[in-house]
């Protein structure tokens, strides 16, 4: 198998703020990722050709089409708090559909609420980012990207006809293993603690 | 001194000053950093985009606050985006008044509210001047050949 380089990586964007959106666009492709970034979690659900009548429901009766996606998505980045359906809303939406549940999903706020950051991560987003987001944030996306690009490799593919799961795909979400329950963790440390340890500006150094 | 050093002097004294009196933190710092070749213009662009969603935001938050009943949610929702914003391109003192700004959304105090738009409507002009006249050093500095010196 190819060693994945961050070109072969698309990232989604989800904010209602232009400049956050301005912002994590260059921040992102600072880091050699291909970006995408739209307004809403709606617009993030079209873009990824999202149906609502796709169920992860196996007791489904009828044939679900089969949702091809044009674009491969590797991670979704998005604001919490956004009018209409809120980072969290589209969490839960990605993590019920069985064609997008495996792809990663961080979530950005900046308000730092330990409710809300463990909300998400039991929701099964990988990383809760306090605003302004920063380089250092955005360095811990690649993992959960060539993690979820080698599960892809791995198993059959999910979208046929029946949306029945395989046991594999069914073992992943929402248990959390011990590797995950602690990046977890820190991820909330970090965001507890980054409030009280951000560097405050101090002194100059003229390169 | 020639030209370029005397600008570029001027242009690192002023720096230095925004920095001091907490008109910008970190974050401007971490926009800068963004910047380069490939993206010349980024601190630019994103301060502007700044500006005109302020405009906006100070407009809205002037017709929340006259009406004859106050919506706090809507302002607070309001305050809230500026907060994020502010706090986004490193304009630490809008930033700030913002914070005391959403605890009397919550406590509905209307005087409370009044205060803080006009401080924040200061402040906000207080930053958007020095960041024009920042930006026209720059321009200076380049137009006479010189580099604008990096901060770190």
């Amino acid at each position: 198998m190819a060693i994945a380089t961050e070109s072969e990586f698309h990232v989604l964007a989800v904010d209602d703020s232009i400049i956050d959106r301005k912002l994590i666009e260059r921040l992102l492709k600072t880091s050699s990722y291909q970006v995408t970034t739209v307004d809403s979690g709606s617009k993030a659900l079209q873009f990824l050709g999202f149906h609502e009548d796709e169920e992860s429901n196996q007791n489904q009766p009828s044939v679900s089409p089969m949702i091809h996606r044009e674009v491969q998505v590797n991670l979704i980045i998005t604001d919490y708090c956004m009018p209409g359906m809120t980072g969290y809303d589209l969490l839960k939406k990605i993590k019920e559909s069985s064609s997008l549940r495996n792809i990663p999903v961080v979530i950005m706020s900046s308000e730092n609420v330990p409710s809300r950051i463990n909300r998400c991560l039991e929701e099964g987003a990988e990383e809760f980012f306090l605003k302004p987001v920063r380089l250092s944030d955005v360095n811990k996306l690649k993992p959960h990207m060539v993690k979820a690009k080698a599960k892809d490799h791995q198993e059959p593919a999910k979208q046929g006809p029946e949306g029945s799961e395989t046991p594999e795909v069914q073992s992943v979400q929402p248990q959390q293993t011990p590797a995950q329950s602690s990046n977890k963790r820190k991820a909330i440390e970090e965001g507890i603690s980054q409030e009280r340890t951000r560097p405050r500006y101090s002194g100059l150094t003229v390169i | 001194m020639d030209v370029v050093s005397q600008l570029q002097r001027q242009f690192l004294d002023f720096t230095t000053s925004l920095y001091r009196e907490g008109f910008l933190d970190d974050q401007f710092v971490q926009l800068q950093k963004l910047q380069d070749e490939s993206n010349p213009e980024f601190v630019i662009e994103v301060v502007s985009l700044f500006f005109e969603d302020s405009e906006k935001l100070l407009n809205n938050l002037s017709t929340a606050l006259q009406q004859h009943i106050v919506d706090y949610k809507q302002v607070d929702a309001l305050v809230h985006q500026f907060k994020g914003s502010s706090s986004s391109i490193g304009a630490q003192r809008v930033k700030n008044v913002c914070v005391s700004f959403r605890n009397y959304c919550e406590e509905k105090n209307v005087e409370g509210c009044f205060r803080c738009l006009q401080q924040v409507k200061h402040e906000y002009h207080l930053v958007k001047s020095r960041l024009d006249a920042l930006f026209k050093l720059e321009q200076q500095i380049l137009a006479a050949g010189g580099s604008v010196p990096m901060i770190a």
